[in-house]
């Protein structure tokens, strides 16, 4: 726990050197995008991540799936989406789709017990469908607007309303109860790896496709969180 | 961001042209029939990915109006174009989408498809067809594919992957490019781009 503590400490400790570094190049004059006010800030943490992606979560996530098995990484991931699945239903309520709710904790249930806590989809299997849901969605639903575009340090593509959902989704987050202390944090660093290693592959066609990455992940992520917020039907935007 | 992956899966379509089938059975052949010969493909599983990209090229090019996609992502600078650079510009970023597609294909473990089907007019000519992808423990990716009746056949102009429009996506990029160094300079960076992932890598990735 105490290498754990150290190891946020020292993130920490880099942070505010990149973040004192961008003070100068935070205000490049050109034409900004009107979504993205801070993107001289942003791409320096962007610069950030990257490094510690490159440096730290890759080779760890490399390690690991080749140590596991691909089912037992299945199993794994499935075990994670499961205690995810009581948070999906609770946004779900608070957006005023209790129907869906409903599916989501039934999901919960069956997953929990004949799937063997959670390593099994069985429900998916039996047609309740999983759903993606979070704070931040269910703020969008309410009408808030995104802010402006925020890449955070780790945790990457953001923005100011999907910020603090992901604050409210952590303090949420089942896995945070766990205790004890050691145990909960060891929970907490297998899925972040876990969800490392489900991304390698996405990484690399991420790296072929793009010709500015930076841009490219940021479009990517405000399409995806606008398409999420209205379910998969967002109101189709007119190409000129 | 697993949408990543899936974004350029959605690529599949395609096959010979089959006269004016309609998008949806369109789509749907296509798809299994490419998802089987890559199967059925030892040289293609063990990563060879020249014949990856000639499958990709016979079967799923044919379906896709790239003049259509190139100028959707260029916005107002695709009239700004001459004649010659239209002409590069479609080629080059038709090759940037095919590798990166050649290369999203190579990393897929098995799906199931559940391919919707359309509701439309015997006068439509613009239709969004939709394919849902499958996966234990997540939420099913819903592939779209935008398309267009033309005379011979219809043809896929956006792909939608989670959401994703692969068209809008380019259109910043291409935007900032153009701006900085005009249309020479996107055609400069799409071949440079093109050209880099032609070098062999080190390590092959699995």
């Amino acid at each position: 726990m105490s290498e754990l503590r150290t190891f946020f400490c020292r993130r920490i400790a880099m942070l505010a050197v990149v973040v004192a570094m961008l003070g100068g190049c935070a205000s490049t004059g050109e034409e900004r995008d009107p979504r993205d006010p801070y993107e001289g800030f942003n791409r320096g943490v962007y610069r950030f991540n990257d490094e510690f992606d490159s440096w730290v979560a890759t080779p760890v996530a490399k390690v690991y799936k080749k140590v596991l098995h691909q089912e037992i990484r299945s199993r794994v991931g499935n075990f994670f989406a499961n205690v995810q699945d009581l948070f999906i239903g609770v946004n779900n309520l608070l957006q005023g789709k209790p129907a869906d709710a409903v599916n989501d904790w039934a999901r919960f249930a069956f997953n929990s017990t004949f799937g063997l806590l959670g390593i099994h989809d069985v429900a998916s299997e039996w047609g309740l469908e999983k759903h993606n849901e979070d704070f931040g969605q269910t703020f969008g639903r309410w009408g808030a607007g995104t802010g402006p575009y925020l890449v955070l340090p780790i945790f990457g593509s953001s923005n100011l309303r999907d910020g603090v959902g992901l604050a409210a989704d952590m303090y949420a987050d089942p896995l945070s109860e766990v205790r004890p202390i050691d145990l909960r944090n060891s929970a907490i660093a297998t899925r972040a790896v876990q969800a490392r290693a489900d991304l390698l592959g996405a990484s690399r066609v991420l790296g072929e496709a793009a010709l500015d990455r930076y841009v490219f992940q940021r479009d990517a992520y405000l399409q995806r969180r606008r398409s999420l917020v209205y379910d998969g039907r967002p109101p189709r935007e007119k190409f000129e | 961001m697993k949408t990543f992956l899936s974004f350029f899966m959605g690529l599949i379509l395609p096959l010979a042209v089959h006269g004016q089938e309609a998008p949806d059975a369109l789509v749907k052949t296509v798809t299994l029939e490419v998802v089987d010969l890559i199967a059925k493909d030892k040289d293609i599983k063990a990563g060879n990915r020249a014949k990856l990209i000639s499958l990709i090229d016979a079967k799923v090019l044919p379906h896709f109006n790239f003049q259509a996609m190139t100028q959707l992502a260029m916005g107002q600078s695709w009239n700004k174009a001459q004649p010659e650079q239209k002409k590069r510009l479609v080629e080059e970023f038709k090759t940037l989408l095919m590798r990166t597609y050649a290369s999203s294909l190579a990393s897929f473990g098995s799906q199931k498809f559940d391919f919707r089907p359309l509701r439309m007019k015997p006068t439509d000519t613009d239709v969004t067809v939709q394919v849902r992808v499958l996966q234990p423990g997540a939420q099913p990716v819903v592939v779209e594919y935008d398309m267009q009746k033309t005379p011979r056949g219809w043809k896929c102009y956006d792909v939608r992957v989670a959401g994703i429009s692969l068209v809008v996506n380019y259109r910043t990029e291409f935007a900032n490019l153009v701006r900085e160094g005009g249309i020479d300079g996107l055609i400069a960076a799409l071949s440079k781009k093109n050209k880099s992932m032609d070098a062999p890598k080190a390590g092959a990735a699995k």
